[in-house]
């Protein structure tokens, strides 16, 4: 796999761009931790760490800051607020160092007309070469009037925005599939960033779960930034070393369920000594995703390692089934069904 | 600007509001450099109640969770108490105490985040950061923030550098187009630098102290160990996961990380930017006087908990008592907000709301809202009253109903600036509520995980009451509803139940009282009327408005939500 160049390289080059390793330095990283911190990139991007934790460093040392607009719709910040507890890199080296989040309503300084130039900016200066971060999902119904932003409807920022980008980038279920809006009851005409560009063929990457496990989204900019290449997807858009096994497989409390030892009610001999969640809702058997292996909050925990059950929040349409999550009656048979 | 005899008026919109939760858009209108009138439009909304309509009331918690991601958490614990309410469940002292835990350990990361990363650049010029002397701000850290260790001259050294090539870059990121220069700011350039240096500390230290939410819940944000009855969390010493002897030792470890950081970086930080700003901004943004809170962190068991910080009314800013509060005399009007009421009420209680949206908005692209219905954002009154919620509201009824605690920390915030306490009411009066909530509930915290290590050691690991999780157990019809205290403010969610499937589900969060349009006494919502008398200098430049409508932290997607119309549930747009 040769190294594309990467259209950012001159562009933000000519505009004094600094290379993110200067960043990295400044901010007290030396050689040896950026190694470490590559092989551990690799790692989550299932790559292997030879030869690709080296070219990954190699490439940090040189690459100028990728320009994101991160774009909000119906959403609830919950995106945002997961990519603020990024473990590594850490968010102010995303944010100093990394990545140049051109637009972020919930970050930037500026406001108003201040805030709308900065989106005219990018996609004018930058042509092709930012990436466009998508939370929350798109409405629809009634003109697009259900999320207005500066007087224009939610539907015709996204598309404006998107048309020059180098990729789209959906974070979170809602901006996925159409998320919670979406939902039966639900009265926007909710859909998710595919349906919004549909026919547009613009490289569109799915990142569900709710929220995002951010080391999964920033594992993939890194990725381009430094491969020149976005991580492999299936056909919807789902990056494949995110999305690509079940939960279960890889699942901490799997041995018990092997071993007949499941959970029969919250806070039971079985629950408090660490159980399978199998009978008490769990949906992991059947939900793909890494949240077993890389885990949320710098690796300190994720649902099921707390005693909670999966509720698939990686599923296109989770909302509508969650009722598989809730039907059980405590205590529940001691083996039921059995493995 | 040359200001006439009679100055000429200016109606000036600023939409996208940034540096909040969701989206918000204020129209103000402005002569002689001051802000005259004000109007606050939401201008997203979702569903979320009419979505909840049918399901399992079991399962309403993930999809009210789901209304706010910044706010994550309490609206769990609004929708779980709730429906608990309505069933008459108890749930265990444990459950109980990992609640407060997780709910102090939110408001404390999402007070910090606020300060740091949604208010300060309002009053903190970036660009003069980059003039400062590494001596002169070291210097002033070792003054204001005492005991701090990041305090050395290389330390600010460091900061400034990367500050400097942050903007030779030419990338600017989040810091572009921001009002740097604007004559409002008045840090000096080592004080601007020491915030910058705590607003990059900040973004680390939140990082590492939500760990506690993972811990606790499984993730942050949406964590997900709620259950009706309790928490669905491991709790046993010696388990392999969840909360255990190792992880109770991190929680202690973070708690201490907590506190020494709400000690000496924010409430000295808060204090020091609040003198520089005393003399307009102690006396702009008043508000309407009136003060809503439920209270929260129950801190006993049973029907009627005591409660660390009171529930209470505060009127006409007289801080010499609290009012009681009745949830019954809490009503919706819906006069000048994109819904309409089948019966032609002017308001209604939650538990029998019945909204259907009607947008009659402007169709976009559009410069100006002048339609007589604005927002998204329905008008919340307490007996008709316009009231504010937040820190400043349950830092003053502490304050009326003389928590020991709230009265030290604001006699002394007062002192240290000599000010009244009649100056809480103003913009700096909600940014220092907020830090000094924050300290007396970083204090709390350790009192907390100490009763549940208690009950741990002697065996209590109860952590649910799961007798009527089978909704066999359920009468057939049901009604409760659910108080918290979110960051932002009073939170309530109310449920309606029958036949073992939610009828009706409703919420009144902080956002919609703070943020709400004027009903149909044509009396504007609480930030409508702070910012009447506020200074604007240069409308293309409205960082005078940001700082006090920032006041508030505005959370526009919990503030807009539709509730259940008991008819058509379709959008009638009338445009």
């Amino acid at each position: 796999m040769s190294r594309a160049p990467h259209p950012v390289d001159r562009a933000a080059a000519k505009q004094s761009g600094e290379p993110v390793g200067a960043g990295m330095r400044r901010s007290g990283i030396n050689r040896r931790t950026l190694l470490r911190w590559s092989t551990y990139m690799a790692g989550v991007l299932a790559l292997p760490a030879m030869p690709y934790g080296i070219r990954i460093a190699a490439a940090m040392e040189t690459q100028p800051r990728l320009p994101v607009l991160w774009l909000s719709g119906q959403g609830c910040t919950g995106d945002v607020e997961s990519f603020l507890r990024a473990s590594d890199p850490t968010p102010s080296q995303l944010v100093m160092d990394k990545l140049s989040l051109d637009y972020a309503e919930t970050l930037m300084a500026a406001a108003g007309e201040a805030a709308e130039a900065r989106i005219a900016d990018t996609i004018t200066r930058y042509a092709g070469q930012y990436v466009v971060v998508v939370e929350g999902s798109i409405p629809t119904a009634e003109n697009g009037m259900c999320c207005c932003i500066g007087g224009r409807s939610f539907t015709q920022i996204l598309s404006d925005a998107a048309a020059g980008a180098l990729a789209v980038i959906a974070v979170g279920s809602c901006a996925a599939d159409g998320g919670l809006a979406k939902a039966a009851g639900g009265v926007t005409a909710a859909v998710g960033v595919s349906a919004a560009l549909d026919g547009t063929g613009k490289k569109i990457i799915r990142f569900p779960g709710c929220p995002i496990n951010p080391d999964n989204v920033v594992a993939a900019l890194v990725q381009y930034m430094t491969l020149g290449a976005w991580p492999e997807t299936d056909p919807t858009g789902l990056p494949l070393f995110a999305y690509g096994a079940r939960i279960h497989a890889n699942c901490e409390r799997l041995p018990f369920l092997r071993a007949g030892q499941v959970v029969r009610e919250w806070g039971d001999a079985g629950h408090q000594a660490g159980w399978c969640l199998r009978y008490v809702g769990c949906q992991g058997p059947r939900t793909n995703g890494n949240c077993s292996t890389v885990k949320f909050n710098s690796a300190t925990s994720w649902d099921v390692g707390s005693g909670s059950p999966c509720f698939s929040c990686t599923s296109d349409g989770f909302w509508d089934q969650l009722d598989t999550a809730f039907a059980w009656t405590p205590p529940v048979p001691a083996m039921a069904g059995g493995q | 600007m040359t200001v006439d005899h009679v100055p000429a008026t200016t109606r000036v919109a600023i939409d996208p509001i940034s540096r909040i939760e969701g989206h918000l858009r204020i129209e103000v209108e402005t002569s002689g450099a001051v802000v005259r009138d004000a109007w606050s439009t939401g201008t997203m909304f979702r569903g979320i109640e009419l979505i909840l309509k049918d399901r399992d009331p079991r399962q309403a918690w993930v999809f009210a969770q789901r209304v706010c991601g910044v706010c994550t958490h309490v609206h769990a614990l609004a929708s779980v108490r709730a429906v608990e309410n309505a069933l008459g469940i108890t749930i265990p002292p444990n459950a109980r105490i990992i609640r407060n835990l997780m709910s102090g350990v939110q408001f404390v990361h999402d007070h910090v985040i606020h300060f740091y990363h949604l208010h300060a650049l309002d009053w903190v010029d970036v660009v003069s950061a980059l003039s400062a002397s590494p001596q002169a701000a070291s210097e002033l850290c070792k003054r204001t923030n005492i005991g701090w260790p990041n305090n050395s001259p290389e330390y600010f050294t460091d900061v400034r550098a990367r500050l400097q090539a942050f903007v030779d870059s030419g990338q600017l990121g989040p810091f572009a187009g921001g009002y740097w220069g604007h004559p409002a700011y008045v840090l000096s350039p080592q004080a601007n630098l020491l915030l910058v240096a705590h607003y990059l500390e900040a973004l680390e230290w939140q990082r590492q102290i939500i760990q506690i939410h993972a811990i606790l819940g499984g993730k942050n944000p949406h964590p997900q160990t709620f259950t009706i009855g309790g928490m669905a969390i491991t709790l046993a010493p010696d388990a392999p996961t969840g909360v255990n002897t190792t992880s109770l030792a991190t929680i202690g470890s973070l708690l201490a990380q907590i506190q020494s950081f709400v000690d000496q970086v924010l409430v000295p930080d808060v204090t020091l930017l609040a003198g520089y700003y005393r003399d307009v901004w102690t006396r702009v943004g008043v508000g309407t006087g009136n003060l809503l809170a439920y209270g929260e962190f129950p801190e006993s068991d049973g029907a009627v908990p005591g409660l660390f910080l009171p529930a209470g009314r505060i009127t006409r800013m007289y801080l010499g008592k609290a009012l009681p509060v009745d949830q019954s005399a809490i009503e919706e009007c819906v006069a000048r907000s994109w819904y309409s009421y089948s019966d032609a009420a002017a308001s209604k209680h939650p538990s029998v709301g019945e909204t259907t949206p009607v947008y009659s908005g402007p169709q976009a692209p559009y410069d100006t809202i002048t339609t007589e219905k604005y927002s998204w954002l329905k008008a919340p009154r307490y007996d008709g009253g316009v009231y504010e919620v937040g820190p400043l509201a349950r830092m003053a009824v502490a304050y009326a109903a003389r928590v020991p605690e709230a009265r030290k920390a604001i006699d002394g915030f007062l002192g240290r600036l000599d000010l009244k306490p009649s100056a809480l009411f103003s913009t700096i009066g909600r940014v220092a509520a907020r830090a000094l909530e924050t300290q007396l509930i970083a204090a709390r915290l350790p009192k907390w995980l100490g009763e549940l290590r208690t009950n741990m050691a002697a065996g209590d690991l109860r952590v649910a009451d799961t007798g009527k999780w089978d909704p066999a157990t359920w009468p057939a019809t049901a009604s409760g509803w659910g108080p918290t205290e979110a960051p932002r403010g009073g939170l309530g969610h109310w449920v309606n139940i029958a036949a073992g499937k939610i009828t009706n589900y409703q919420m009144v969060v902080p956002s919609t009282w703070n943020g709400s349009p004027r009903d149909g006494a044509g009396q504007r919502g609480p930030w409508e009327q702070a910012l009447v008398d506020t200074p604007l200098l240069d409308p293309k430049r409205p960082v005078e408005v940001l700082r006090t409508v920032h006041s508030f932290d505005p959370c526009m997607a919990c503030a807009v939500h539709v509730h259940r119309p008991d008819g058509d549930d379709s959008i009638v747009v009338a445009a």
